[in-house]
């Protein structure tokens, strides 16, 4: 068990912390908003022999992230992060990290994607990406943010796995907030992350052509090879979970769940929104309301079968989204529950909630308006509006 | 093999194997296999997206006897930096046996969609050499005009029209790009004189930081020349000074090829669809730009030699 080592980090700071014991290879990034300090806080661990990497500081995220590729394939361990659209400017190369197999691990700081500028939290810029081939996790707070990294690259470099995994951080909210966080020793980590075993490395005596041209005869099941690792990556990361609470007393699982036993109205959200919905479901439980909460770590591959069993009992769904589809029927978690409650036959009451755009503050009194709406819909069996815009002047 | 004296001393071994899917009498794939004969040891080549990575990888066939990556079109300089990066840490870190890295583009990877990332890994001066394969266009999607076209050459996408008669822009200096960096090593090459180039592929490799070489690669559609005459084709644009053979070594330029007598450039267009129009009178303005802009590279060139 962990010596029980508290510091005072910043999201960022934490990140950084935990690549450092990680002991990355290759660090391949560039400065955004609000993800800067990770790579700043990284450059100072090179310069200071704090970390034996390479940090290469790229001329854009582009670049990052295709310096990354060439490094993981070499069988390095590799780390980048970003925000926005450091994000939206990696995009066609994330699809190719993904299709080459290529563990990388990259943390974003989100924040909302132009125009109009803003620098603040969404998850515009995660959503615009998630169908890119990556896992993707989010963290609720500091601590899960350096849990989860740490983590990632022992999900990413597993032979049953080698995707990228992407750790989701609250821009500001997260990134720049300071916790109490319980950091592992450096040699429980080395332990947990020994060095990377790489299961093609470039080898010159039987030489490896990465990347090829494959057409109709071949590009099909490639693909469906890419889909297959993805179902593949679960019970890895379920493992990894709980192989890593043993190791801190935190054990990780896709769901995080509260209050879900007997729950009437059920809400589901990503990131440090989750930490909000909780705080008022307290206060509800109190009153003998039945509220429960569901905070999802994982969203790529979707923990569908455990979120389904959360649900037999619940009268009302709300789905709150921090960012847009535009021009579809919800937010991007709304369409994907939508989907996995179909297939499951359920057929609770289901809210979606669009809230906290461009870093506009989820309040407590927001949430309690939405619980309230949540608890009315069950009373009248129906839902007046399934689409609620909160914290919005209209 | 180390610096080599005649074509008879060029090495045997190919690692660039036979039966990939490349035209007849393609300039890149001749330049791409003499480059490979001067690697001195364990080579990793990162390739861009473009002709010479389509034709030879077609899955699940591979004409590649060196490790190979092939990643996107624009960042085959920033994935080099990666792999270079990666094994030099790795070797520190835990004695892992560090090769040399070759990037591969040709001229729409290099002087347009991937000047940032190939500008970007000069400026970091890693250990890493990048090839340009020159065929003046795009010719992977089917000969698109690029900042390496020559004035007055028609592609698709500059055609020789009855009023804008091929392309009006000059080309690109990409060798003085690279050394506005500061590296430490330049040239230019040609597949006509494959001894000078295959030396200045094994010098790239033998020096620190990062290198360039810029080969002019003829291309039978995309030029709409006869597959038999790409080597005449490209030793003409030595001896018409349309492509000058020099190196900048620490700043020092050397023409390595000098020509004392240019021949004349019309005998170099002459045998080029591409620029049948350019000898039509009613285009004499545009071809004497084309003329200038040779005379000037060309006297610019030896004024810099000290010649």
């Amino acid at each position: 068990m962990s010596g029980n080592k508290v510091l005072g980090l910043s999201g960022n700071e934490a990140v950084a912390y935990a690549i450092k014991q990680a002991n990355v290879d290759v660090i391949a990034a560039y400065p955004i908003t609000p993800q800067t300090i990770i790579v700043e806080r990284l450059s100072e661990y090179v310069n200071n022999g704090e970390l034996n990497a390479a940090f290469i500081p790229v001329e854009s995220e582009h670049s990052a992230i295709s310096t990354c590729v060439g490094a993981s394939l070499t069988g390095a361990r590799v780390f980048t992060a970003t925000s926005s659209q450091g994000l939206a400017l990696m995009h066609e190369i994330l699809h190719i990290a993904a299709s080459l197999r290529a563990p990388i691990v990259m943390a974003i700081a989100n924040r909302a994607l132009s125009a109009p500028i803003n620098i603040h939290c969404d998850h515009s810029d995660i959503m615009n990406a998630r169908d890119t081939g990556w896992i993707i996790m989010f963290a609720e707070n500091v601590q899960e943010a350096y849990d989860l990294v740490l983590q990632a690259f022992k999900i990413a470099e597993s032979h049953e796995v080698l995707l990228p995994v992407a750790v989701n951080l609250d821009g500001f909210i997260l990134s720049h907030s300071l916790e109490g966080v319980n950091v592992l020793d450096d040699d429980e980590v080395s332990k947990f992350l020994p060095k990377r075993q790489p299961i093609y490395p470039v080898d010159f005596e039987k030489p490896v052509t990465y990347g090829p041209l494959a057409l109709p005869d071949y590009f099909f099941e490639i693909k469906r090879q890419q889909a297959e690792a993805m179902e593949g990556a679960k019970p890895v990361i379920e493992r990894v979970g709980i192989e890593y609470g043993k190791l801190s007393n935190r054990e990780y699982k896709p769901i995080k769940a509260f209050g879900m036993e007997d729950a009437e109205v059920a809400v589901v959200a990503l990131g440090s929104s989750v930490g909000t919905l909780r705080a008022v479901a307290r206060r509800f439980r109190k009153k003998g309301r039945k509220i429960g909460v569901l905070g999802l770590t994982l969203f790529r591959p979707f923990p569908r079968e455990e979120l389904i069993k959360y649900l037999e009992g619940v009268k009302v769904l709300i789905i709150l989204d921090r960012a847009i589809s535009y021009g579809s029927s919800g937010g991007p978690l709304y369409l994907e529950i939508a989907g996995v409650l179909y297939r499951s036959g359920l057929r609770p009451i289901v809210l979606n909630v669009i809230y906290g755009l461009g870093g506009r503050d989820l309040r407590p009194s927001d949430v309690e308006a939405i619980y309230e709406e949540g608890f009315k819909c069950a009373e009248r069996g129906r839902a007046e509006r399934e689409l609620l815009w909160v914290g919005v002047r209209e | 093999m180390s610096f080599i004296k005649t074509i008879k001393d060029i090495p045997k071994e190919e690692y660039l194997a036979p039966g990939h899917r490349l035209c007849a009498g393609c300039g890149a794939a001749i330049a791409i296999r003499l480059a490979l004969k001067a690697l001195r040891g364990p080579t990793v080549i990162v390739n861009a997206t473009g002709c010479i990575e389509v034709a030879t990888t077609i899955y699940p066939y591979t004409s590649w006897r060196v490790p190979w990556i092939h990643v996107a079109f624009e960042n085959a300089a920033a994935v080099a930096s990666g792999v270079a990066e990666a094994f030099k840490i790795m070797e520190k870190k835990y004695g892992v046996k560090r090769p040399d890295v070759i990037a591969i583009g040709g001229d729409g990877g290099t002087f347009d969609i991937g000047l940032q990332a190939l500008s970007g890994a000069l400026e970091r001066g890693h250990k890493m050499l990048y090839i340009c394969y020159d065929n003046e266009a795009y010719m992977n999607t089917g000969i698109q005009r690029s900042g390496a076209t020559p004035r007055g050459a028609a592609t698709t996408t500059s055609p020789a029209g009855r009023v804008i008669p091929g392309k009006l822009e000059r080309k690109k200096d990409l060798i003085e790009i690279a050394v506005a960096h500061g590296v430490p090593y330049a040239a230019t090459a040609s597949i006509a004189y494959p001894v000078d180039y295959i030396n200045k592929v094994r010098k790239a490799l033998e020096t620190e930081g990062p290198t360039v070489i810029h080969v002019l690669t003829p291309c039978v559609p995309g030029w709409r020349i006869d597959p038999s005459q790409t080597i005449t084709i490209a030793r003409l644009a030595v001896e018409t000074l349309v492509f000058p053979v020099y190196e900048v070594e620490n700043g020092k330029y050397r023409i390595n090829v000098m020509v004392k007598k240019p021949k004349p450039l019309e005998e170099y267009l002459k045998l080029q669809g591409r620029f049948k129009h350019l000898l039509l009178p009613e285009n004499k303005w545009l071809l004497d730009k084309l003329k200038e802009d040779v005379k000037w590279k060309w006297e610019r060139l030896l004024k810099l030699s000290n010649l």
